[in-house]
C-alpha cells in the first residue's frame, strides 16, 4: 500500500550499469562529489610542490633544483630559477590553490556529496549540469596546467592578474601573452562549471528537502554549502564576463584595461583609453566573496563535526547561520579594502573601510559562539574534531591581523607585504584546508564505507598544526620589517636580516609537506584495506547517516525519503539508541525542546 | 518505483510552521495526488526555481558588464559618438513578438493541463513560430554586425564599439540558448513528456531574454 504519510519516492533515474556511466561521466552527486574532491587532491599536490619550489628559491637564491630545467628550460637554465619563473611559479601556486582546492574541494566536492543526502533527496535537481559542472572544471584545470607547457611558460601576474601588465601581452614579460589567454581561459571556464554547482545546490536546498526538513532543520553543514552557493552565483557571474574582456583585451586589440599612453620596455602600447581600475573592480567584487566562498563551507562543515563531537548543539544554531548569511551579504560591500593604496578616490577607502570593520562582527560572532560551546564541553578528541579546533585556531590567528588591514592608514604600510600573505594564508589558505581535513576524517566513512586510521590522523594534525604556525606566523613579522611580497629574493640591504628567517619558513614547510604524505597514505590504505565502516560510526544525528548502506545506494536511501521530526542536532538527551535521536526518528524527545 | 512503504510510527504531531524559514519541506509537500492522469503541475518545482536562479546570475553577468561600461566611459577621452544600427528596432520588434506567441502556447498549454480547455488548440504551431522569430532576430543582429563591418566598426575600433559587440554578442548567446529550449520543449510535447514547468521556466527565461534586450538597448542607447 502506498501511504501518503511517508514520503513516496520519485525516480529520476535508473542506476547506470556501464562502467563510464557509474564511475566516469556519472550524473550520480556521490560520484561527482568524489570526482571534485579527486580533482582537488591533485591539484592541491600539484599546489603544494609549487610553493616548495618558491620556497627553495626564496631560501637560497640561487640554488640549483635537480630536474627543474625538464620543467621549463628557459624558466630554469641550469635548473637555476629565473625571477620570472619564480614569479610564474607563484601565479599558478595562487590560482590553482584559490580555485582548484579552497573553492572545489570544501564547496564543491562535500557540498555535492553531502548536501543532497543531509536534506534528505535522492539527487540534485539538475543531474546533468551537475555533471558538466565537474568535467568543465576539469577542463579549466587542464588549461591551466597546459600554460606550463607553451614556449614561454605560464602567466607571472600573480592570481590578481592585475591590468595593465596582464593585458598588453608578452611585451610585459615571459607568459604575459599566451599565458594569461590560458589563464583567463581557464578561469571563464572554471567560472561556468561553478555556476552550474551553485544552480544546483541552491534549488537542491529550496526544493528537494524531504517532507519535514524546513530550513532550521537543515544541519550547519548545509547552510554553510546553501550561503556559499549564493555567493558563487553572483561572484562567478562577475568573474566569467571579466576574465573575457581581458582576452579580449589580447586577442580582438580593444582596450578594456589598458590606459593610453602606456610606454613598455619602450614600446609604446597600441592600446588607449581604457581603465586599469576597471579590472580591479571587477576582480575584487568577485575576489572578497570568492574569500569567504573558501571558508564559509569550512565553517559549516567545522560546526557539523564539532557538534557531533561535543554531543550537544551550538549554542545558538540561529545566530550561527544568521552570521554566515551576514557574512555573504556583507562580503560584496567589502571589496574595495583590496584596493586603498590603488590610487582610487581617499574617500572610497573610508567608504570601504568602514564595512570592512562591520564584518568582523560576524566573524567574531561565530568565533565566539565555537567557544562558548566549546567551553565546558567534553568533546571527543579524533583527528575530525582535533582538525575542526585547529581550523578555529588558524581562523582567529589569521583574522587578529585583518583588523590592521581593516584600516588604510595602517595598510599603507602594510599593503603588498608578507603580513597580507600571513594574513590570508592563516584565516582562508590554512583554516579553509583544515575545514577539508576535518570533513575528510568525518565523512571519510561514509564516502567510502571504510574507516581511516585516527593514530595517523592524529599525527598528522598535530604535524600540520604546529608546522603551519612555524610557517605563517614569521610571515607577520617579515612584512612589518618591511619585507615586500612577490619578490623572487632579498637583496636590499633591509631584507638581508630576514634571511635565516626565510630559511627556517622554508625547513617548516618542506617538513609541513612531508607530513602530507602522512595523510596521503592514510587516504590510500584506508580507502583499500581500513576497517569496515558501520552506518552511523560518530552517533551522529543527521540524514547522512540515515541512509539504508554505507557507501549510500544510487538514490541515497534505497527508494524510500526519509521523514524528518527534529532538529538537527538531538544531543545530550536520553534517546533510544544512546545519548541522541537522529533526525528521522519518530520517537518523541523528552526533557529538550525542538529548538537547537 | 517503491512497491511497498511503512508507515513510521507516528508519535508527534508536526509542529506548525512558523514562518517561512520553518515551513516543511521544499518538496514534501507537492506530492502529486494519486490516480491523476494529466500532467502534474510543478512537478518537480526545481525547474522554475532553477530558472530564476539562472535569472539571477545572468542579470548579474550583465550588471558587470554594465558598470564595466560605466566606469570605462567615465575616464575616457576615446569616446566617439555611435549610432546604432537601426535595423537594431526591427530586430527588437521581433524579440517582443515572440514573447507574445510564446505566452499565446504558453497559455494554451496550461490551460489544457488544468482542465478549463478540454482540446488543445494547437500550440505547437505557436511555438514554432516562436522559434522562427528568435532565429530572425539573430540573424538581425548578424546581419547589424555585418552593416557595421561593412561601415569599417570592428570590434577593436573604439570603446563604443567594443561595447556594442560584447553586449550584443553576450546577449545572442543567451537567446541561442533560449532556442535550444525552446528547441526541446517542441520536441518533448510532440512526445508527450512536456512538463508544464519545463514550459514555464522555458518561456520566463525567454521573456527575460526581451527584458534583458529592452535594457540594453537602452543602455546602448543613451550612454554608446
Ligand atoms: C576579520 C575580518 C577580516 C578583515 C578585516 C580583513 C581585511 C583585509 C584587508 C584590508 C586586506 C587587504 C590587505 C592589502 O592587500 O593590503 C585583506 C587581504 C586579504 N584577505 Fe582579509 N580580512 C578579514 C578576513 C579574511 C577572511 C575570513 C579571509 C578568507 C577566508 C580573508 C582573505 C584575504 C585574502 C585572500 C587577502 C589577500 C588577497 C591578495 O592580495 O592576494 N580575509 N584582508
Ligand atoms: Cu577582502
Amino acid at each position: 500500500m502506498h501511504d501518503m504519510s511517508a514520503q513516496a519516492h520519485v525516480a529520476h533515474h535508473a542506476p547506470p550499469t556501464s562502467f563510464i556511466r557509474k564511475h566516469i561521466f556519472s550524473i550520480d552527486h556521490k560520484v561527482i562529489g568524489k570526482q571534485y574532491y579527486g580533482l582537488a587532491l591533485v591539484a592541491v599536490f600539484v599546489g603544494m610542490v609549487l610553493s616548495w619550489l618558491m620556497r627553495l628559491h626564496l631560501g637560497w637564491t640561487n640554488l640549483a633544483i635537480p630536474g627543474l630545467h625538464w620543467l621549463s628550460s628557459t624558466g630554469a637554465p641550469g635548473n637555476v630559477m629565473t625571477p620570472e619563473y619564480y614569479l610564474q611559479l607563484m601565479t599558478m601556486h595562487g590560482t590553482i590553490m584559490v580555485f582548484f582546492v579552497l573553492t572545489t574541494a570544501p564547496f564543491a566536492a562535500f557540498g555535492n556529496f553531502f548536501l543532497p543526502i543531509q536534506v534528505g533527496a535522492e539527487d540534485m535537481p539538475f543531474p546533468r549540469f551537475n555533471m558538466m559542472s565537474f568535467w568543465v572544471t576539469l577542463v579549466a584545470f587542464l588549461v591551466m596546467i597546459s600554460s606550463f607547457f607553451v614556449s614561454d611558460g605560464p602567466t607571472l601576474g600573480g592570481w590578481t592578474q592585475y591590468a595593465p601588465l596582464s593585458a598588453v601581452g608578452s611585451v610585459a614579460g615571459p607568459g604575459q601573452g599566451m599565458g594569461v589567454i590560458l589563464w583567463a581561459s581557464s578561469i571563464a571556464i572554471f567560472c561556468i562549471g561553478q555556476l552550474l554547482g551553485s544552480l544546483n545546490f541552491i534549488t537542491t536546498t529550496l526544493d528537494m528537502r524531504t517532507k519535514g526538513m524546513s530550513l532550521w532543520r537543515l544541519p550547519l553543514s548545509t547552510w554553510g554549502w546553501f550561503i556559499t552557493s549564493v555567493m558563487g552565483l553572483t561572484a562567478f557571474a562577475v568573474l566569467m564576463p571579466a576574465c573575457i574582456l581581458l582576452i579580449l583585451d589580447h586577442v580582438a586589440g580593444t582596450s578594456f584595461f589598458v590606459a593610453s599612453n602606456l610606454v613598455l620596455n619602450d614600446q609604446l602600447q597600441p592600446h588607449a583609453g581604457g581603465s586599469t581600475l576597471l579590472w580591479q573592480h571587477l576582480f575584487w567584487f568577485f575576489g572578497h566573496p570568492e574569500v569567504y566562498i573558501a571558508i564559509v563551507p569550512g565553517m559549516g562543515i567545522v560546526s557539523h563535526v564539532l557538534t557531533v563531537n561535543m554531543r550537544r548543539p551550538m549554542l545558538s544554531h540561529r545566530v550561527l547561520v544568521y552570521s554566515m548569511g551576514a557574512l555573504a551579504v556583507l562580503s560584496y560591500m567589502v571589496y574595495g579594502h583590496h584596493m586603498f593604496v590603488s590610487g582610487m578616490n581617499p574617500i572610497s577607502s573610508i567608504v570601504f573601510s568602514f564595512p570592512t570593520l562591520i564584518i568582523t562582527i560576524p566573524s567574531t560572532i561565530i568565533v565566539l559562539i565555537w567557544l562558548g560551546s566549546l567551553y565546558g564541553s567534553r568533546l571527543r578528541i579524533n583527528s575530525a574534531s582535533l582538525f575542526a579546533l585547529g581550523m578555529i585556531s588558524m581562523f582567529i590567528s589569521g583574522g587578529v591581523s585583518g583588523f590592521f588591514l581593516a584600516q588604510p592608514s595602517l595598510d599603507i604600510m602594510l599593503h603588498a607585504t608578507y603580513f597580507v600573505v600571513g594574513h590570508f594564508h592563516l584565516v582562508m589558505a590554512v583554516a579553509a584546508i583544515f575545514g577539508i581535513f576535518s570533513g575528510t576524517y568525518f565523512w571519510f566513512p561514509k564516502m567510502f564505507g571504510r574507516m581511516m586510521d585516527e593514530r595517523l590522523g592524529k599525527i598528522h594534525f598535530w604535524l600540520t598544526f604546529v608546522g603551519a604556525y612555524c610557517i605563517f606566523m614569521p610571515f607577520h613579522y617579515a612584512g612589518l620589517a618591511g619585507n615586500v611580497r612577490r619578490y623572487q629574493a632579498f637583496v636590499d640591504d633591509y631584507l638581508q636580516p630576514l634571511i635565516p628567517l626565510h630559511r627556517f619558513i622554508t625547513v617548516a614547510a618542506l617538513a609541513t609537506g612531508a607530513a602530507q604524505f602522512i595523510f596521503l597514505y592514510n587516504l590510500i590504505h584506508s580507502r583499500y584495506w581500513g576497517e569496515k565502516a558501520p552506518d552511523n560510526p560518530w552517533q551522529a544525528t543527521s540524514l547522512e547517516w540515515a541512509t539504508p548502506t554505507t557507501p549510500p545506494p544510487y538514490d541515497n536511501f534505497g527508494g524510500k525519503l526519509p521523514v524528518v521530526y527534529h532538529d538537527p542536532y538531538q544531543y545530550g538527551i536520553e534517546g533510544s539508541t544512546g545519548d541522541y535521536v537522529m533526525q528521522n526518528s519518530p520517537e518523541k524527545i523528552q526533557s529538550v525542546g525542538e529548538e537547537a | 518505483m517503491a512497491t511497498t512503504v511503512h508507515e513510521p510510527p507516528r508519535i508527534e504531531q508536526q509542529p506548525q510552521p512558523r514562518g517561512v524559514l520553518d515551513s516543511g519541506g521544499g518538496r514534501g509537500n507537492q506530492i502529486p495526488p494519486q490516480g491523476s492522469t494529466r500532467a502534474v503541475q510543478y512537478a518537480p518545482p526545481p525547474a522554475s526555481t532553477g530558472i530564476w536562479v539562472g535569472i539571477a546570475a545572468i542579470a548579474m553577468t550583465f550588471a558587470a558588464l554594465t558598470s564595466a561600461l560605466i566606469v570605462r566611459r567615465g575616464g575616457a577621452a576615446d569616446w566617439r559618438h555611435f549610432t546604432i544600427p537601426s535595423i537594431l528596432y526591427f530586430n527588437t520588434i521581433l524579440l517582443i513578438a515572440s514573447s507574445v506567441t510564446l505566452e499565446i502556447s504558453r497559455r494554451r498549454v496550461a490551460d489544457f493541463m488544468s482542465n478549463a480547455q478540454p482540446k488543445l488548440t494547437n500550440p505547437v504551431r505557436w511555438l514554432h513560430l516562436t522559434l522562427g522569430l528568435g532565429f530572425l532576430f539573430v540573424i538581425g543582429q548578424y546581419i547589424a554586425w555585418r552593416q557595421l563591418s561593412a561601415q569599417g566598426v570592428y570590434l577593436a575600433s573604439n570603446p563604443n564599439s567594443s561595447f556594442f559587440y560584447v553586449l550584443t554578442a553576450a546577449h545572442a548567446l543567451h537567446v541561442l540558448g533560449g532556442l535550444g529550449g525552446l528547441i526541446r520543449v517542441i520536441r518533448k510535447f510532440g512526445n508527450f513528456s512536456l512538463r508544464r514547468s519545463t514550459l514555464d521556466a522555458t518561456s520566463r527565461y525567454w521573456h527575460f531574454m526581451d527584458v534583458l534586450w529592452i535594457y540594453l538597448l537602452l543602455l546602448m542607447w543613451a550612454k554608446l
